[in-house]
């Protein structure tokens, strides 16, 4: 368990740090503590995994037949 | 070099007919991922695909409003979440759970507290996760918050993109997103960790 400032603060820059959406000056913050704290780096590669993992898991391909269904509302163009 | 004279509007027409032709292939070209994105923001494959369906019917409707070279992936998904509004999706999804504002390591902490710190090393321990708890975990987020993640993390649409689609400030998307995420892995933990 980790209750100090430096670990707090860089939990609260992992999302935008893997979003790369971070200041520059944010970024240099955070990767200087992630070099030296164990404790953060494995939690931020954690993230990174989670969230591959999360959006390939979640994808689900599209059912056979509604691509047919879809191609049949061709030319439904209404020229109101 | 084109002459007035009575074949203007018939080419007028044929050259209309071409651009909604490719309108319509390049639309369709896009349908899996634009399912993809709506099956995990509604609760049902039927729902997902009724709402494919209506989305395409729309936007073979109203393909003129549509302006070339512009994201046509983004154009589709933002028909789409206006029908699903439309729908009246509040009362499809039992009752919101509340968002508790756990913060960004809560997950990362269950799993070290359980299997040991090294295990935040292993993707297996990602992997453990079942798709089940997975898709569960992201239905039970509260919707405005779902639909951030899904479209950014599941659509792979840009902050601007899915601001524009969501009709909501970037600053918004970007809160919601946050929050969103915080909210998965809160109930990843309960799911998969109990």
């Amino acid at each position: 368990m980790s209750s100090h400032a430096p670990c707090d603060r860089c939990e609260e820059l992992l999302q935008d740090y893997l979003d790369r959406t971070l200041t520059d000056v944010e970024w240099r913050e955070a990767e200087t503590h992630l070099s030296g704290c164990d404790y953060c780096a494995r939690r931020y590669k954690f993230e990174v995994s989670l969230r591959r993992y999360v959006r390939t898991t979640a994808a689900e391909r599209m059912p056979p037949g509604l691509m047919d269904k879809l191609s049949e509302l061709r030319g439904l163009d209404a020229t109101a | 070099m084109s002459e007035p004279g009575p074949n203007t509007e018939a080419r007028r027409i044929a050259g209309e007919e071409r651009d909604r032709a490719r309108f319509e292939e390049e639309a369709l070209a896009l349908a899996d991922q634009v399912y993809r994105v709506a099956r995990r923001l509604v609760g049902s494959r039927e729902e997902a695909e009724d709402l494919v369906q209506e989305t395409y019917a729309r936007a073979f409707r109203s393909w003129r409003s549509f302006t070339p070279g512009t994201n046509l992936r983004a154009w589709l998904l933002r028909i789409l979440t206006n029908l699903n509004v439309d729908r009246g999706r509040k009362i499809q999804r039992s009752p919101q759970t509340q968002v508790l504002e756990e913060t960004d390591y809560y997950l990362a902490n269950k799993v070290a507290s359980a299997a040991g710190e090294e295990a935040l090393e292993a993707d297996e321990v990602v992997e453990r996760l079942s798709q089940d708890s997975i898709v569960k975990a992201l239905a039970d987020i509260p919707a405005p918050y779902r639909d951030a993640v899904v479209l950014v993390d599941i659509g792979d649409f840009t902050y601007a993109d899915a601001a524009q689609i969501l009709d909501v400030p970037i600053g918004t998307v970007m809160s919601r997103l946050h929050r969103g995420r915080r909210a998965l892995k809160q109930h990843l933990a309960e799911e998969a960790l109990g």
